[in-house]
């Protein structure tokens, strides 16, 4: 069954078309980028996902649940996670809070017992710091686990955010511009880090990106968006060669 | 996995939130010997927690004592319990507007509320000689209405921020004290009298006990988290799985629930309410308070008010002289220090170990499997 | 329905003052971002200054006036420089409470030189003109017509200054104006010299329309003029004025039809009802939050 489902998916912002008949099918396990000029829609498809904006038409189905009108918590809950173009950590609250918070859904007690510290708060709270530190142990975050997220350098910052997302156990990752402002060794290194989560988490990658060099070697697949429509979809290779896909990125050929 | 960026926190400026006390024989006794007397002393103090405990029951015995035997001059009795009550408001306040970075400017009208609810229950509705024996009873009721009402004033809250919401709880507060003025049963605007003295040094040290616990609790749980990233960052916080209308109901509920208990306490105490007791004076009184003492801190909550409140009675000689030299201090104060003289930082024996040492015992626990 | 005619005459002078007052928390607002909750004790202050030119000095109408509005502007423009100023980089409640400080030292501080509650005499004439059954007093013409005339010359200055068109600037983009060359202190000193000096103004009218004044007399005033501001959508100075008419015309309709003391309570229901169909105000616009 397939893991995500756009299916012409349009979104007006007073009149202007930000996104025209989108269409994504996501296979699991999939790792498919979506490119195109600044202001082509790609991150208004994410807050579509994610139920930060309300599609004007179309649908979107995830695992088979319609999510369109659904608020994004409850999105998130259901398995969709991302991270942000302009990091938004909570930044005032340690590395640790970052990620405990993704737990929240997760908690089973009730408000009263939270006001108490009775019943299944103390167990619960254990499991969630336990399974907070591990995973930032296993993104070799632990050592920072009590330092203020603001403190934090760009690129563990950035490693935070997506260790924050993975918090909530999606089945799907969005990754918003996730090489913003690194240089080439550091792509390289998250090229490998992608890879790698998409393998010790069992994800379903949907990622935005302007790298070309990251988007070309690691996506399966590509979408090209320009001005709200999808101009091109195919193999990278392909889309390299894409005579439209060229223009829209380099200008007319005149020759 | 390769890295990328550095694994070595030593790299970093250490900047936390807390500072951790180590016990003593850990390999941070070369640091220790450089420090002075005073500073090895609070270190070690730190790490007996069991004190704080032990100090409040202790205060509670001394209230029963000063309370029973009159031991004090009524007038710093009387004092001290304002303070107490100051304490509950201040905290509840700090509540919505420091953890959750609301701007909520209508707290009075919670606390009228509980106030009214409560003096009406020991004066008109309890039989005389049990008013004594019920008085928590018409307490929790206040601050239950209190607390009915605040469910009500989160819903604004969920599409609106900033200005906006200070609009809602401006009215609000304002349309509390309308409402009472129009109910002659309540006395309207001549104000409503009868209670008895029923608040006495021990009940407002178990209600501030009371109200510091579950705050405190609510603070570093689920909830407490979630009330914390809604004020970072709401959008974010939504998209991480945190239901932020819950944990805003939940947050004004609380919050709310507490105004309506120092309301009730403040009526027995003062025998005498009237609107104008609640109106938008005592809202910014309690606001002063709260950014005063420091925003998104308990202990802020209690010094704010603590200082607040005995500074404006210690000036008393000073007359008219003392409310134009305090809103000067205030002023002062939020340039040099604007989030509070104990903005967002937190005495350590309020945190829950739990909290404190997370990663430190899930070190140790990796560490000896 | 000469009373409802009369009733909104009333109107009229009650929102004109609401609408001044409005006015200088949102053009501080506008430029700012920021709530100059003090902003109605300086309307109280611009009371005391007219009762003092008046009473100690023996000034007639115009002086008076004009001294109310310069003294309000210049202690507008101290305020910014010393307690605002340097809160520009901190969280804006840190601002609101510094502003609830220094509003509140202004009430106490005249309170302290004024025990009692003053009179303000009788600067203007005033007569009384009645015609198809309706009475307006000289007074209240007068008011109107002040405000209005006020406000259009406010009106001028934004829109077709310099100085205006820099401070619509800076309220929308304040990184990069002073890159512009545009000497940005000294236009935000401008706008709380004009926001608050047609406050002071607001207060000279006020004193010669409701002759008793005392120090506390800004506080409900303020707050409420800051509601009708944001009605009319803060930072916007068409809507400040809308929003004080229209205060005005619910405080003055609500007095006429039911007993006074429902007075607030149904005029901040009625605000708050049409926030909830118009969140961000009237003229409003809401911040687009990008993701």
């Amino acid at each position: 069954m397939s893991v995500l489902t756009a299916q012409k998916l349009t979104h007006y912002f007073d009149g202007l078309a930000a996104v025209s008949e989108f269409n994504l099918n996501l296979e699991p396990y999939e790792l498919v980028g979506i490119i195109g000029p600044n202001g082509a829609g790609k991150t208004t498809i994410f807050n579509l996902i994610t139920g930060v904006y309300k599609a004007t038409h179309g649908s979107i189905s995830f695992a088979g649940t319609e999510i369109v009108g659904k608020t994004p918590s409850t999105i998130t809950a259901l398995g969709i996670a991302r991270t942000f173009q302009n990091i938004r950590l909570f930044k005032e609250l340690s590395v640790l809070d970052n990620v405990r918070i993704a737990h929240y859904a997760r908690v089973r007690y009730s408000p009263i017992e939270a006001l108490l510290h009775i019943g299944r708060f103390l167990k619960e709270e254990e499991e969630i710091i336990g399974h907070s530190m591990d995973l930032l142990a296993f993104l070799k975050l632990d050592a920072y686990a009590d330092e203020i997220s603001r403190n934090l350098p760009y690129g563990l910052q950035r490693r935070l955010e997506i260790a924050r997302a993975l918090a909530t156990r999606p089945k799907l990752l969005l990754l918003d511009e996730p090489a913003a402002g690194m240089n080439p060794n550091e792509v390289s290194q998250l090229m490998e880090f992608i890879k790698w989560i998409r393998k010790e988490f069992d994800l379903t990658i949907l990622l935005i990106e302007h790298q070309m060099h990251l988007v070309m070697n690691i996506c399966e697949r590509l979408l090209v968006l320009d001005f709200g429509e999808t101009i091109a979809e195919g193999l990278p290779r392909d889309i390299q060669k894409n005579p439209r896909v060229l223009e829209v990125y380099l200008g007319e050929v005149t020759c | 996995m390769q890295d990328f960026g550095p694994a070595d926190p030593a790299d970093l400026k250490a900047r936390t939130t807390y500072w951790i006390p180590d016990q003593v024989g850990s390999g941070r006794d070369e640091q220790m010997i450089n420090i002075s007397p005073i500073k090895l002393f609070m270190e070690r103090l730190e790490t007996k927690r069991w004190l704080l405990p032990a100090l409040l029951v202790f205060v509670f015995g001394l209230s029963l004592v000063i309370q029973q035997f009159e031991l004090l001059d009524p007038y710093v009795q009387l004092i001290i319990m304002y303070v107490g009550i100051n304490i509950i408001l201040t905290l509840s306040l700090n509540l919505i507007n420091g953890y959750m970075g609301e701007f909520s400017v209508g707290h009075a009208g919670f606390m009228a509320i509980g106030a009214y609810v409560a003096s009406f229950l020991t004066v008109k509705v309890f039989p005389a000689h049990m008013a004594a024996w019920l008085f928590p009873a018409a307490v929790v009721a206040g601050g239950a209405a209190a607390g009915v009402v605040g469910l009500v004033v989160a819903f604004p809250s969920f599409k609106t921020r900033g200005d906006y919401l200070a609009i809602v709880t401006l009215a609000f507060g304002m349309i509390v004290k309308s409402v009472i003025e129009n109910i002659d049963a309540l006395g309207g605007p001549r104000g409503f009298l009868g209670m008895e003295k029923l608040s006495t040094l021990p009940w407002v040290f178990f209600w501030v006990l009371l109200s510091v616990w579950v705050i405190r609790n609510l603070i570093y749980s689920n909830f407490g988290r979630g009330v914390l990233s809604i004020r970072e960052d709401e959008v974010a916080s939504d998209l991480m799985s945190v239901n932020t209308n819950h944990v805003k109901v939940l947050a004004f509920t609380v919050s709310s629930f507490f105004a309506g208990i120092a309301g009730a306490l403040f009526a027995h105490l003062l025998q005498f309410i009237n609107p104008r007791a609640f109106d938008i004076i005592k809202s910014t009184d309690i606001l002063i308070m709260v950014y005063l003492g420091g925003i998104g801190s308990i202990a802020g909550s209690v010094i704010g008010a603590t200082v607040y409140t005995v500074l404006l009675e210690v000036l008393r000689p000073m007359g008219i002289w003392r409310m134009v030299f305090m809103p000067l201090v205030l002023v002062l104060l939020m340039i040099f220090r604007p989030k509070g003289i104990m903005g967002l930082r937190e005495f350590r024996w309020f945190v829950p170990v739990r909290d404190m040492l997370a990663s430190r015992l899930w070190r140790e626990k990796k560490a000896g499997t | 329905m000469t009373y409802v005619l009369q009733q909104l005459l009333n109107a009229l002078q009650v929102g004109s003052i609401y609408a001044l007052i409005a006015l200088g928390y949102t053009m501080v607002y506008g430029i700012l971002t920021m709530i100059n909750f003090a902003h109605g004790d300086l309307f109280m202050v611009g009371a005391f200054l007219c009762f003092v030119a008046a009473v100690s000095l023996h000034l007639p109408f115009v002086p008076v006036l004009l001294l109310s509005m310069i003294g309000v502007a210049f202690l507008g423009v101290v305020i910014e420089r010393f307690a605002y100023k340097p809160l520009r980089q901190a969280p804006r409640v840190s601002a609101i409470i510094t502003a609830l400080g220094v509003g509140l030292f202004l009430e106490n501080f005249t309170l302290a030189l004024n025990p009692y509650p003053k009179q303000i005499p009788q600067l203007l004439e005033n007569t009384t003109w009645t015609f198809f059954g309706l009475s307006i007093s000289s007074l209240q013409a007068f008011v109107i017509i002040l405000s209005l005339v006020l406000m259009w010359i406010l009106d001028l200055i934004v829109r077709r200054t310099m100085v205006g068109m820099a401070m619509r600037a800076i309220s929308w983009d304040k990184t990069v104006v002073p890159l512009m060359g545009v000497p940005v202190n000294l236009i935000i000193s401008a706008t709380f010299a004009i926001g608050t000096s047609l406050g002071g103004a607001a207060g000279v009218m006020y004193g010669l329309a409701y002759p008793v004044i005392d120090p506390y007399m800004g506080i409900m005033v303020g707050w409420k003029a800051f509601i009708a501001a944001v009605v009319g959508g803060i930072g916007n100075i068409r809507g400040a004025m809308i929003g004080g008419y229209i205060l005005g015309a619910v405080e003055i309709m609500v007095v006429a039809f039911l007993p006074s003391t429902y007075r607030d309570f149904i005029a901040f229901v009625l605000l708050l009802v049409l926030l909830i169909f118009r969140p961000y105000g009237i003229l409003g616009k809401p911040h687009p939050q990008k993701v």
